[in-house]
């Protein structure tokens, strides 16, 4: 069995490092399952089959979004460029470029760690004070 | 790897963990200057200086027909506050004990971050640091110990403010000494003080180690910057077959922009 998902070697990664690149891999084959099923279903033509290939669609669905919603607690940056962009009416893209600049933005004035720091994460406490 | 080198230490990530929310827990209380001056950063721990958009003229050039000048900036100040743990307990917090003796890594959260709010609000002239009571261009108020004229003395310092044109809300660092007098008082009437100072200065009133007095400042933005490097962060330093070196770590430097924007209070 290989270890695909990791693109930096194993050792040298932390822990919660090596967990997210899993979940992340994980996403990546439920994403693809849901397409492969999608595709069976839209040629399959016994009732049965279909039906039983439509029920394991459901839990493709379930592993994806439990994947995503894992993935997003453990990186708020985006979480909340997530925020801005899912369950949104409207321009999608429009909604993508506003949620990015504001995160990144509001993450910056807060001091959010630099990408791969091993900081305390502290930064700015101002609004959080009185 | 980081120049922390936390991977060397005898630590297991489950413990790092505990280690790094302690140290969380006993610093966001008392960073008193995080809550009331303007964040730059964090920048890294290869940031040496905070530019000043400065220069001063050299009086000579290495070739005649040419000018020259020397940038101004303002040097970042490490600062590292060591602390040792026994493995005995790390082992122990491996095993699931909850109660483990993290004593010295609290002493030492206390020590940085009152260093920290003493460069801001006081000053520290070998790291070239002027500090807000300091650099402030108004006259100190003499706090004293009456509790009872703490809010007339707040009020002045806010009509200062307004004076020169400096807008509200404002915040108020209070050193432990008046806080805890601030907390255990009560008006006239019950109503306790450190409610009513909240009311005078519409901002927030923040518990600040390393604050002698009190320094109001405002809260508008622009006027004081602190320009941090690395942010607040742990390393690994040496171990035995008992203990583990640690520390905590910081670079940082800070600008009063605006000198009318705060009014000391002194004791």
């Amino acid at each position: 069995m290989g270890f695909d998902q990791y693109h930096e070697p194993p050792e040298e990664l932390p822990e919660r490092t090596r967990t997210f690149a899993r979940l992340c891999a994980s996403l990546t084959e439920e994403a693809e399952a849901i397409g492969w099923y999608e595709q069976r279903l839209a040629v399959e033509r016994d009732a049965q089959a279909s039906a039983i290939m439509r029920d394991a669609l459901g839990e493709e669905f379930k592993h994806f979004c439990m994947d995503l919603e894992f993935l997003l607690r453990s990186t708020p940056l985006w979480r909340e460029i997530a925020r801005g962009i899912l369950f949104q009416e409207g321009d999608i893209v429009e909604h993508g470029e506003q949620s990015e600049e504001h995160a990144v933005e509001g993450a910056a004035a807060q001091g959010a760690p630099l990408a791969g720091s091993t900081s305390l994460g502290i930064g700015s406490l101002r609004g959080g004070a009185a | 790897m980081s120049h922390l080198l936390r991977e060397h230490a005898p630590i297991t990530e489950a413990v790092w963990r505990l280690i790094d929310e302690e140290a969380r827990e006993r610093l966001k209380p008392a960073l008193a200057a995080r809550k009331l001056v303007d964040f730059s950063g964090p920048h890294g721990w290869e940031r040496s200086a905070a530019n000043l958009g400065r220069a001063r003229s050299l009086a000579a050039a290495p070739v005649e027909g040419v000018s020259a000048a020397r940038r101004r900036v303002l040097e970042l100040v490490e600062l590292r506050a060591p602390f040792a743990l026994a493995r005995e307990e790390l082992r122990d917090a491996d095993r699931g004990a909850r109660d483990i003796d993290l004593g010295t890594l609290d002493e030492a959260a206390r020590r940085i971050a009152t260093a920290e709010n003493g460069a801001v609000f006081h000053g520290w002239g070998e790291a070239g640091i002027a500090g807000i009571a300091e650099a402030s261009t108004h006259e100190p108020i003499a706090l004293g110990e009456d509790c009872d004229r703490y809010p007339r003395h707040v009020a002045r310092a806010v009509e200062m403010l307004l004076e020169a044109g400096v807008g509200g809300p404002y915040g108020l660092a209070l050193g432990p000494e008046p806080y805890t007098r601030v907390l255990e008082t009560a008006e006239h009437g019950g109503y306790p003080l450190l409610e009513h100072l909240r009311e005078i200065i519409g901002g927030p009133l923040v518990w600040a180690p390393g604050v002698a007095g009190a320094v109001l400042v405002s809260q508008r933005g622009g006027d004081f910057v602190l320009d941090v490097g690395e942010d607040l962060s742990i390393g690994y330093d040496a171990h035995d077959t008992d203990s583990v070196a640690l520390y905590i770590e910081e670079s940082f430097t800070f600008q009063v922009l605006t000198g009318e924007a705060a009014v000391a209070l002194t004791l």
